[in-house]
């Protein structure tokens, strides 16, 4: 207990919570399919469809705030452009699912997706190839956010582009991608995106069954993700990386190219942004240009900074308390939810600078000292 | 309606139709009196006659008449003309609060008694309208004044036929203004130009006086005579079109820097307070958008107040968007900034939650529709300085105002104590500290002044753009890119950027399009940090760092 609480202190996650976390997930996510998939509708503990996919885009959004947690929490790095890797990643599902649609598209065109024909194209650009494959375009899910984010923290990083300036860059980068993916000429369906996607591998994306699988394997990769971040985070480079955070400059001094771990760490936690996205479309069946919205890069931030940074378990509850919060919210009442997510930004910054995992240290260890004073004998024993 | 539209356009005219009415108002009376005995019976033709007999009284009007009689022409062409039954006198009929009125189409005396019943309106048809428009361009070409003269001239360019050439011919020795001769000049040489009577050496000559020119009517001649029959006449009608094309590429070289420098200045507007924030608290405001847009809803607000002093609200305007931001920008230091000092990626999530409160809070006051603010009269129309080129007034004003609020901003930083106070928290914050200075109140100054420079800004915008909730965010990117690149802190880097970034937009948007432009300038801008990651003129000494 005293090492968590140290861990804590130093904003740091202790493996311990690995085990837990993936039980944890993985039991509710076979409970939650196998309850979609077996009780009748009407039992009362039915879990409906719909919840299931909101599940599964809850879990994508995990995935998200892990990689912005990777990078901003354990490097000092604050990413505003990390919704830029998502979409990448979306977009390239989004390509593959809108070429299995084939000819059942309003034009019935075998070839060319509907919005090419409206805009009366005659052939496939040469970035749609392959992307009927589905390992090539889940190849390209991870390697296009992959490659933006070296070319970016490449150059970014070795020139020594740091805090506020990376962060507003970031942003920028982000931007750009917005305003060129709403164009037509881009090729990618400008402002109405990708959509009315039938199947995945042959499986209709309307079946329960597909979108309970979605959410499984959604669950599994997050596990996986969770805990690969967590050897690769209290591995040696993991504490260079902590070393990075805490002051570059040292670090440098001592000998590390810093350049080269942020850049690696960076182009990562790019990879696990793309993971979610193309895991993403397929649940909510639809991408398109305000993926790259900066407020929703900022909004990532917000999960992370909720649940506390630096934790990856706080990330991901940030991540899923925020969104349930959002869901209830716009439900409730749409016009308060950005007076609450705004509140919540200064709020949390102001009050809980390390988040909800932040609050339970503090808590914990003030029953800890508590326990101490009154009876040391019983703890010592 | 086409008159009207022009008189509106051109400021220069305009303000010259006003001048008109002045010296018509000093010498109509005495003028009339004479004039009145030969004019009445032929009014009181024109109120009985037939519309396809009209033009024919009208001319004798007008040989019968001068300058004095444009009232009566311009009130038939508007379709308000009407007589009184049981006098025959001609009335004009005018609109105030929703009621309809009579009055005196010469003196422009109301005649309060008359009503719908006494009167009976007089038709204008479009041939007739026709007629109109150059018969009062043709009466103005004896105007008094010069301007009135000129634009008369360039009014019949394109309708030129042989009365008004007559009439032009009989002027142009006489004229002594060089712009009006110039302009007559050209309608004359046009005549030349395109009489196929006439030697060929003499309507080459004309044309070539033409290739000065820049006006529409002219290049539509010179294009229509490029495929004249004569070969001679068509390699001089060419030569002259390459030669004006090769002027109005000039000139459209010079609106385009102007549409530059107009952006510009907007961002410089946009971004100068963040740059006054960001340099002296190491303070990223995310808000900084949001209170642009207050000052624009501020803008909104006053126009509401005052109604019927458009013209004089944003004298109002100015000061209030200042107090409202400004006071604004003060609570968001005391309440939340302050307690993150030092921490600059906390204090851009904490004021991204207020930009987004402050939004919200605007949607719900106001709703999110776009709001409409008026442009006041002096600062609408355009400034023409030839037919190709003319300058929109509203831009040219924001970019005189953007220029003026920048030199302001330079007194209060280098000649005041609170800038001097800034100046020294920015350096040393705590040496200046130990020094004595309030850092804590210089922060709030300092917040409060960038706040409200922001709601100027807003201001500015809200004469160009529309009022909505997200007028803030499409500005916040750029502004962030501006002070970026012009090295954070420096005033004089955030001018210098703003311009680059304005004019370099405008000059990418005709090959790439607005869209790509903006991207290719933020990638631009990305790629800049790298080789110089503080800017363009990065802070130097003890202070970076």
């Amino acid at each position: 207990m005293t090492r968590l609480m140290k861990y804590f202190s130093e904003g740091r996650t202790s493996g311990k919570h690995t085990l837990p976390f993936v039980v944890i997930l993985l039991g509710v996510t076979i409970l939650a399919s196998a309850a979609n998939l077996f009780l009748p509708a009407d039992s009362a503990l039915y879990v409906s469809t719909y919840t299931i996919t909101l599940l599964g885009k809850y879990l994508c959004y995990a995935m998200l705030a892990l990689a912005v947690d990777i990078i901003w929490g354990y490097c000092g790095i604050l990413s505003l452009g990390h919704g830029a890797f998502f979409a990448l990643g979306g977009y390239a599902m989004g390509m593959y699912l809108m070429r299995q649609i084939g000819d059942r598209g309003v034009y019935g065109n075998p070839l060319l997706p509907d919005f090419m024909v409206f805009l009366d194209w005659k052939e496939l650009p040469w970035f749609w190839l392959g992307m009927d494959h589905f390992w090539f375009a889940m190849l390209m899910a991870v390697v296009v956010p992959g490659l933006l984010a070296f070319v970016f923290g490449w150059l970014a990083f070795r020139s020594r582009v740091t805090g506020v300036y990376l962060s507003i860059m970031t942003q920028a980068l982000t931007y750009a991608l917005l305003l060129a993916f709403f164009r037509n000429e881009m090729g990618f369906g400008g402002n109405n995106g990708l959509t009315d996607f039938k199947e995945i591998l042959g499986f209709s994306l309307q079946a329960d069954s597909t979108r309970v699988g979605l959410f499984l394997i959604t669950a599994i990769l997050l596990a996986v993700i969770f805990v690969v971040s967590q050897k690769i985070l209290s591995s040696r480079l993991g504490k260079v990386v902590l070393a990075i955070r805490d002051s570059e400059s040292r670090s440098r001094f001592i000998g590390y190219r810093t350049d080269r771990y942020k850049v690696w760490l960076f182009v990562y936690s790019a990879v696990i942004a793309g993971i979610a996205g193309a895991l993403y479309v397929p649940q909510v069946g639809i991408i398109n240009p305000g993926e790259f919205s900066p407020i929703n890069s900022i909004e990532m931030v917000i999960w992370v900074a909720v649940g506390g940074r630096g934790t990856l378990i706080g990330a991901v509850i940030g991540a899923l308390l925020v969104n349930y919060a959002k869901t209830r919210f716009t439900a409730i009442m749409p016009d308060a939810w950005l007076f609450a997510l705004g509140a919540m930004f200064v709020l949390v910054t102001l009050y809980l600078p390390k988040g909800l995992m932040g609050l339970y240290g503090q808590l914990m260890s003030k029953r800890r000292t508590a326990n101490n004073s009154n009876n040391t004998e019983e703890s010592q024993a | 309606m086409t008159l009207r539209r022009i008189t509106l356009r051109r400021i220069t005219l305009r303000h010259c139709m006003a001048l008109c009415c002045c010296l018509f108002g000093l010498f109509s009376l005495p003028s009339f009196a004479v004039e009145s005995t030969s004019l009445d019976p032929l009014l009181a033709d024109l109120a009985e006659a037939k519309i396809s007999k009209m033009v024919p009284i009208l001319d004798k009007i007008e040989k019968a008449s001068d300058e004095t009689v444009l009232p009566l022409f311009r009130t038939l062409l508007n379709g308000n003309l009407y007589y009184i039954k049981s006098t025959k006198q001609v009335v004009g009929q005018f609109d105030a609060n929703g009621d309809t009125f009579y009055k005196d189409v010469f003196t422009g005396q109301a005649n309060p008694t008359l009503t719908k019943r006494d009167v009976k309106k007089i038709r204008v048809n479009n041939t007739l309208r026709g007629y109109l428009r150059n018969a009062i361009a043709r009466i103005q070409l004896t105007s008094k004044n010069p301007s009135v003269r000129e634009s008369a001239v360039r009014e019949l360019l394109s309708k030129l036929d042989d009365d008004t050439i007559g009439i032009l011919e009989r002027l142009y020795p006489n004229e002594t203004n060089k712009k009006v001769k110039h302009a007559m000049g050209l309608a004359l040489a046009m005549n030349t130009a395109s009489q196929t009577k006439l030697a060929v050496s003499n309507r080459i000559a004309a044309i070539d006086t033409l290739a000065d020119s820049l006006e529409n009517d002219v290049r539509n001649l010179l294009t229509t005579l490029s495929n004249d029959e004569n070969p001679a006449i068509q390699s001089a009608s060419n030569a002259a079109l390459d030669t004006i094309a090769q002027r109005a590429n000039r000139f459209a070289f010079v609106d385009q820097l102007f549409f530059g420098l107009s952006l510009g200045s907007v961002l410089l507007l946009a971004s100068i307070g963040l740059a006054i924030t960001f340099g002296v608290m190491g303070v990223i405001n995310m808000a900084h958008g949001e209170m642009i847009m207050l000052g624009a809803y501020t803008t909104y607000v006053v126009q509401l107040i005052m109604p019927n002093y458009i013209d004089y609200s944003i004298w109002v305007a100015i000061p209030a968007a200042f107090l409202v931001s400004g006071l604004m920008g003060v609570l968001i230091e005391r309440l939340v900034i302050r307690h993150l000092h030092g921490r600059p990626l906390e204090t851009l999530l904490a004021t991204f939650g207020i930009s987004l409160i402050l939004q919200q809070l605007v949607r719900t006051i106001f709703s999110p529709l776009n709001r409409q603010v008026s442009t006041p009269s002096w600062m609408s129309g355009s400034w023409e300085i030839n037919p190709v080129l003319s300058l929109t007034l509203n831009r040219l004003y924001i970019l005189a105002f953007a220029l003026f609020v920048f030199m302001a901003l330079v007194i209060i930083l280098k000649k005041t104590s609170l800038g001097l106070n800034v100046r020294a928290v920015s350096q040393n914050r705590n040496m200046a500290k130990a020094m004595g200075v309030k850092t804590n109140w210089v922060d709030a100054m300092t917040f409060g002044l960038g706040s409200g420079i922001a709601g100027i800004a807003g201001v500015a915008l809200s004469q160009l753009t529309n009022v909505g909730p997200n007028l803030g965010q499409a500005y916040i990117i750029d502004s962030f890119m501006v002070v970026v690149f012009g090295g954070v802190g420096n005033l004089l880097g955030t001018l210098v950027a703003a311009f680059t970034l304005g004019i370099a937009t405008k000059f990418l948007e005709p090959t790439t399009g607005a869209v790509l432009a903006a991207i290719i300038v933020l990638v631009f801008i990305i790629l800049f940090i790298q080789k110089r990651p503080k800017g363009l003129f990065p802070q130097k000494g003890r202070a970076a760092e």
